[in-house]
């Protein structure tokens, strides 16, 4: 909230950029000349909230990267139940014998009631599992939303008719209770109906189902941008010269596209960490043994009331993390779209 | 008007049908055998191909799906089961009753769940959102903008159990969250329904406070609200009939789909407070493998969402009447 300084700088920017655009590329005999992705740095550089959030997002990604390190540095894994070896950590209700869900400067954390989990360790390795989930889940959904939307809006016709009407009916599933439904028939295409379900089966489950469902709404998007750009000069132009189809798509239109791209992305990163902690608080995503962020809220509310310390860190960190990712996305929309209003 | 809803309403039975054979085709499309559930333990090969007979699962996946379309309009017969009535949605397995049965059973529970959360959430969110428009830039705007983006931030299968714990345990100011019907006993159906509301609207009350203040501020900016002001109008009645009209559209449309969605069961919230809804009811269903019953519940959830679609554009028409309907 500084009106000065970016109201007398915006008209210079926006020359530059026009200035920039009709030089080609290859111009840099001027020491100033700027791209709009420099621009949007700048821009973003500038906002100290997204900054800061930044920040706290690139800690959550940093520990869920080294959580192995971590837990090897502080000598204990989120699998071993410290419990059965030391009765004394847990009271005669299984519950944790010392104060604040017995937090220590042994178990940071504290220990998880019943089976005497070491706390800090899960939630580290927890918060690695969901965001790999959605992470993942963000790029298939990223990929398969472009395909889709910038093949219809480029083909048009037909192909469009159809994309759109699946689009429609996708949109129109109640997205929640198709992912809970949809789980079991993805585990049932590969597992047989009495077989354990392994980890790695459920989360890639979890990202197909995810991405199934999420890629309509970015292709919805992008094939509406994609009819704007379709009729613009530009690409008449590179139809005439003779361009390749591959080529007016990778170089003429994609790069028009990348600003929806990447804030669409930045929405549903969130949103997918969310939605992947709630499914396995549900109990048809991730379970038990699987450290997970939504497995330790489903562990937590079965004793939420004798022992609410271990429903907080789980439940605190993911507020912040989602908080701080929200931030994050709005900052990033005002640095490449600064004319967007809110 | 009527030729509008006539088209939109045979377009949305249109897109019922595709969602029922799509999930028809997907849940039936995995090798699991319903007819071992309602065998029990002691079962013999004769009586698993009687009971697949009886529930009309030996025959191929289109023509189980043609029998189940068939039975949605004129009933059906599940011999050794029971009868299921005119507009009949399957049998369940797991529970041995009809599924449309349960469904109306459950159905109020979530009505009043969904209903109740919108009326708080309209009323909170849609004030915030007026007062932060008229207060732009000062301190009461920027706690709203703040308050509403940390809103948002919060999940409710954390939010509901830290209320819980504090509000109800420690504090004893909100009754257990359960559901007592309204006709049997209105009080304790509000005290029993009030803190899901309050959790529930938390997170929508967020959506439309940040929704309401920035469509009223550029309403507010356009130039016919000026020349009301310039005309004499008071501040008053400009904001709510000049401003607050125009800035109403997509409000009205959003609350339209979320109304829709949360109709087809708050499945976390439900979770959450042990509220036995419809979303529950899915939950269940997904566990037990019941998959006529889930198949119910999503015919049931994607109607309420397509319905509420059409009655949003109805309504939109009558509050822009630059609008028209074809």
């Amino acid at each position: 909230m500084t009106p000065p300084t970016p109201s007398a700088a915006a008209p210079l920017e926006v020359t530059d950029e026009s200035v920039e655009k009709s030089l080609s590329p290859s111009t840099t005999k001027g020491s100033e000349s700027r791209s709009p992705g420099r621009l949007a740095w700048k821009r973003f550089k500038r906002d100290r909230t997204g900054v800061i959030s930044a920040y706290i997002v690139i800690f959550f990604f940093v520990i869920a990267i080294a959580a192995p390190l971590i837990a090897k540095l502080y000598g204990k894994n989120p699998y071993t139940t410290y419990a059965s070896q030391r009765p004394e950590l847990l009271d005669a209700f299984s519950y944790p014998s010392g104060p604040n869900g017995g937090m220590s400067s042994e178990f940071w954390f504290g220990i998880e009631p019943q089976l005497g989990r070491d706390v800090f360790t899960f939630l580290l390795y927890g918060i690695r599992t969901s965001l790999g989930i959605a992470v993942a889940a963000t790029l298939l959904t990223t990929v398969v939303g472009v395909v889709v939307g910038v093949t219809a809006g480029y083909l048009g016709g037909k192909t469009d008719y159809l994309v759109g009407r699946i689009i429609d009916i996708l949109l129109s599933f109640p997205s929640t209770l198709f992912f809970i439904a949809f789980m079991p028939v993805v585990y049932g295409l590969f597992v047989a109906p009495d077989e354990n379900i392994p980890t790695s089966l459920r989360a890639i489950s979890l990202i197909l189902v995810l991405s199934a469902f999420g890629w309509a709404s970015i292709a919805r998007l992008l094939r509406g941008q994609v009819l704007g750009l379709r009729e613009r000069e530009y690409i008449e132009a590179a139809k005439v010269t003779g361009a390749s189809p591959k080529r007016i798509v990778f170089k003429e239109l994609l790069p028009n596209l990348w600003t929806p791209i990447i804030i669409q992305s930045t929405l549903m990163l969130p949103a997918y960490v969310t939605a992947e902690a709630g499914l396995a608080f549900l109990g048809v995503g991730i379970i038990d043994p699987t450290p997970d962020w939504g497995v330790m809220i489903q562990r937590g509310a079965q004793f939420y009331t004798e022992d609410l310390t271990f429903m907080l860190f789980p439940g605190l960190s993911m507020v912040i993390f989602v908080l701080a990712f929200n931030l994050l996305g709005d900052s990033v929309r005002d640095a490449l779209d600064p004319k967007s209003k809110r | 008007m009527s030729r509008f809803l006539v088209r939109r309403v045979l377009g949305a039975l249109v897109i019922l049908l595709i969602i029922s054979a799509i999930t028809f085709g997907l849940f039936y499309a995995i090798p699991r055998d319903p007819a071992m559930m309602s065998c029990g333990k002691n079962c013999t090969p004769d009586m698993l191909a009687q009971i697949r007979h009886n529930l009309g699962i030996d025959h191929p996946i289109p023509v189980q799906y043609w029998d189940w379309l068939k039975g949605v309009f004129v009933g059906r017969d599940y011999a050794g089961f029971g009868n299921c009535n005119a507009p009949c949605l399957g049998y369940s397995f797991a529970n041995r009753e009809p599924v449309l049965g349960t469904i109306m059973d459950r159905l109020p529970t979530t009505l009043s769940l969904a209903f109740g959360a919108a009326v708080v959430f309209l009323i909170f969110g849609v004030g915030a959102g007026m007062l932060a428009a008229v207060k732009q830039g000062k301190f009461l705007d920027k706690f709203a903008s703040s308050a509403s983006l940390f809103g948002s931030s919060l999940q409710i299968y954390f939010v509901g159990y830290v209320a819980m714990f504090f509000l109800v345990s420690k504090l004893h100011l909100f009754a257990q969250p359960s559901y007592t019907p309204f006709t049997e006993d209105p009080v304790s159906w509000f005290s029993g329904l009030l803190l899901p509301w309050l959790t529930l609207a938390i997170i929508f009350t967020a959506n439309y406070t940040r929704m309401t203040r920035s469509q009223l501020v550029e309403q507010l900016s356009e130039d016919y609200v000026r020349t009301a002001r310039a005309k004499g109008l008071s501040r008053a009645n400009v904001f709510f009939r000049f401003a607050w009209r125009g800035a109403m559209g997509p409000i009205v449309t959003v609350f339209g789909i979320d109304l829709g969605v949360l109709i087809g069961g708050a499945i976390i919230t439900e979770s959450t407070f042990s509220i036995q809804g419809i979303g529950r009811l899915a939950v269940d269903s997904v566990n037990k493998s019941d998959l006529p019953m889930l198949l119910g519940v999503t015919i049931l959830s994607a109607g309420a969402i397509v319905f509420f679609n059409i009655i949003v554009d109805a309504v939109y028409a009558l509050i822009d009447p630059r609008i028209r309907l074809a």
